[in-house]
């Protein structure tokens, strides 16, 4: 087993226990935002398509290259933007109680 | 010694995992949410322009393209997708997601071939499990939107020797995985991933709508392992860390999901509910009952002379598009000092908190949204009770009738209330196929239609009342 795998091993256990940590107390109110949020972090695998995209040297991995960079920043920018719009739309009872004195 | 540019490229990596983190906490309050969900797209950002220095790349042209196109299309869904349609939006993304991670694995796995590099044991399993675990994630969550999109039947989808062909594919993925790690070859690693694609497709096939808050939890966690394991192939811990971290949220809502429900994960999976359990519908005491009907009118009677009315919405309100109406008819309440309460069954709707974003959408105030938990010993001093296209969630059998097979399930306690009033399309059963005895209560009125079209009946009575 090489070096650099026993230290992803490690940040990745860690990670389990950060995202647990970090995550667990979420309110029901949030569960769609936060679900699209992280699909939009999981869209960081586009990097790793950027990768493959900018060192291509044969058409295979040109075209694998281009379809995952296309398909991951569909994911990423597409996650971002719906989870902001559905964010927005959450407001408290004061903000509606003077909407309502307004209209 | 890292060069500097690697440096810059690692500790940009660095700061953008802490801004995932950060992002993450805030996402956990609905105050700071959005400013949370900012602040990881910020990380996201930083990370894309760091990957663009990576000395790997030498050409730019497919990038640029493709990530074009990509982010072109979508903000195009992003922005014009309508609320109602959230959980295939989200399920389409997890599938595009899913399939980016699959596509790397597989094409880092060529690439290392072509030059001639020796793959260790530890890369290849990294490979292995990312093609595989990406593209039944990609598979499963196409024909999740599929179905939520009813391009495909909601109904859990069966046919004969259905355990014994899927089990023999998925022992085929792992027969294939285990030959790629021992020998290498991409012939064999293509093979696993049209395997895999198969499996994806074959696991959510036969499951049935209204388990879907499961089904795309569980698709979310499976993209972030996928995700986490590219990292292990791309000698990338932020990767790593992003993934995993969705991996966690979307294991915690899987798991919250199949509680609400009081089913194992194992059975929301394999059990395929709402074909086995035609046989106990048969047998509820409630057969031959009547029910009695109410109108429009009478409704807006009860509602406007009521103190405390309760509002329970289910997948139905979704499908009528009836969130902007019934929160008319609530404002008109309100105004003639009805207390107004909307109590939220976590499973109600197609994904973790649909009728919460359904009804933001409609401009209710997030306060005015009641859990189960906080609603359920309010309802026995509740006037009036307003079903709209929600089932199963209220249905007492869950509670009283162990013969159920949804006993056990936590519901909305809404046959408490003093009136209950029940807007439903037809008598048509919920997901689970079975008669509700709430609907033949003596204190229950149906009032059959269009959710939609019926609240702006009521709403129109309210105004002449």
């Amino acid at each position: 087993m090489s070096q650099e795998l026993v230290l992803g091993i490690y940040v990745f256990i860690m990670a389990i226990f950060v995202g647990f940590e970090v995550i667990s107390r979420v309110p029901s109110v949030l569960h769609t935002p936060l679900m699209s949020g992280t699909n939009a972090i999981h869209g960081i695998v586009v990097l790793g398509a950027m990768l493959i995209a900018g060192s291509a040297n044969t058409p295979l991995l040109h075209a694998l290259g281009f379809i995952a960079v296309v398909f991951g920043a569909a994911n990423v920018f597409g996650g971002f933007v719906v989870t902001d719009r559905m964010l927005e739309m959450f407001k408290k009872r004061e903000q509606g109680a003077s909407e309502k004195k307004n209209a | 010694m890292l060069d500097l540019r690697a440096s810059v490229i690692a500790i940009s990596y660095i700061v953008a995992a802490v801004l995932f983190i950060f992002g993450l906490k805030q996402l956990s309050s609905p105050a700071t949410a959005r400013s949370g969900n900012r602040l990881a797209a910020v990380g996201m950002l930083l990370a894309l322009l760091a990957t663009l220095v990576d000395r790997q790349i030498l050409s730019y042209g497919t990038i640029g393209l493709g990530m074009l196109i990509g982010a072109a299309m979508g903000i195009y869904f992003a922005r014009t997708v309508q609320m109602t349609a959230m959980p295939q939006m989200v399920a389409l993304f997890n599938g595009m997601g899913g399939a980016t991670a699959a596509l790397v694995s597989v094409a880092e796995f060529l690439r290392l071939s072509a030059a001639g590099e020796a793959i260790g044991v530890g890369e290849a399993t990294s490979i292995v499990l990312g093609t595989a675990i990406g593209a039944i994630s990609f598979t499963g969550s196409i024909i999740a939107f599929g179905k939520l999109q009813e391009i495909l039947p909601g109904k859990p989808l069966q046919f004969p020797l259905q355990r014994p062909i899927n089990g023999l594919i998925l022992l085929a993925v792992v027969a294939l995985g285990v030959a790629v790690v021992m020998a290498g070859g991409s012939a064999l690693l293509w093979a696993l991933f049209v395997a895999a694609l198969v499996v994806g497709a074959m696991f959510v096939l036969p499951i049935g709508g209204g388990d879907m808050p499961v089904v795309i939890s569980i698709l979310n966690s499976l993209t972030g392992l996928a995700a986490a394991l590219t990292g292990f192939v791309l000698h990338n811990q932020m990767l790593v860390v992003a993934g995993v971290l969705v991996g966690a949220s979307g294991t915690l809502l899987t798991l919250l999901m199949s509680t609400a429900m009081n089913r194992s994960v194992a059975n929301v999976l394999f059990g395929a509910f709402g074909a086995t359990s035609s046989d106990a519908a048969a047998q509820t005491s409630v057969v031959g009952r009547t029910v009695k009907q109410t109108t429009p009118e009478d409704t807006a009677i009860a509602l406007a002379y009521a103190r405390s009315v309760v509002i329970v919405p289910g997948y139905g309100l979704a499908v009528a598009e009836a969130q902007h109406t019934v929160r008319e008819l609530a404002t008109d309440l309100e105004k003639r000092g009805v207390n107004v309460k909307y109590a939220i069954h976590p499973v109600a709707g197609r994904m973790p908190g649909h009728m919460n974003v359904l009804l933001a959408e409609a401009n209710v105030p997030y306060d005015q949204l009641l859990e189960m938990d906080q609603v359920n010993g309010e309802f026995p001093q509740t006037d009036v009770v307003l079903v709209v296209g929600a089932n199963d969630v209220v249905n007492p059998a869950a509670r009283d009738d162990p013969s159920s097979p949804i006993y056990g399930m936590p519901i909305l306690d809404v046959d408490r209330a003093r009136n209950i009033i029940v807007l439903k399309r037809s008598m048509g059963h919920g997901f689970a196929g079975i008669d509700n005895a709430l609907f033949y209560h003596d204190k229950t009125r149906m009032l059959f239609g269009d959710a939609r079209q019926s609240l702006t009946q009521i709403g129109q009575a309210l105004k002449a009342a």
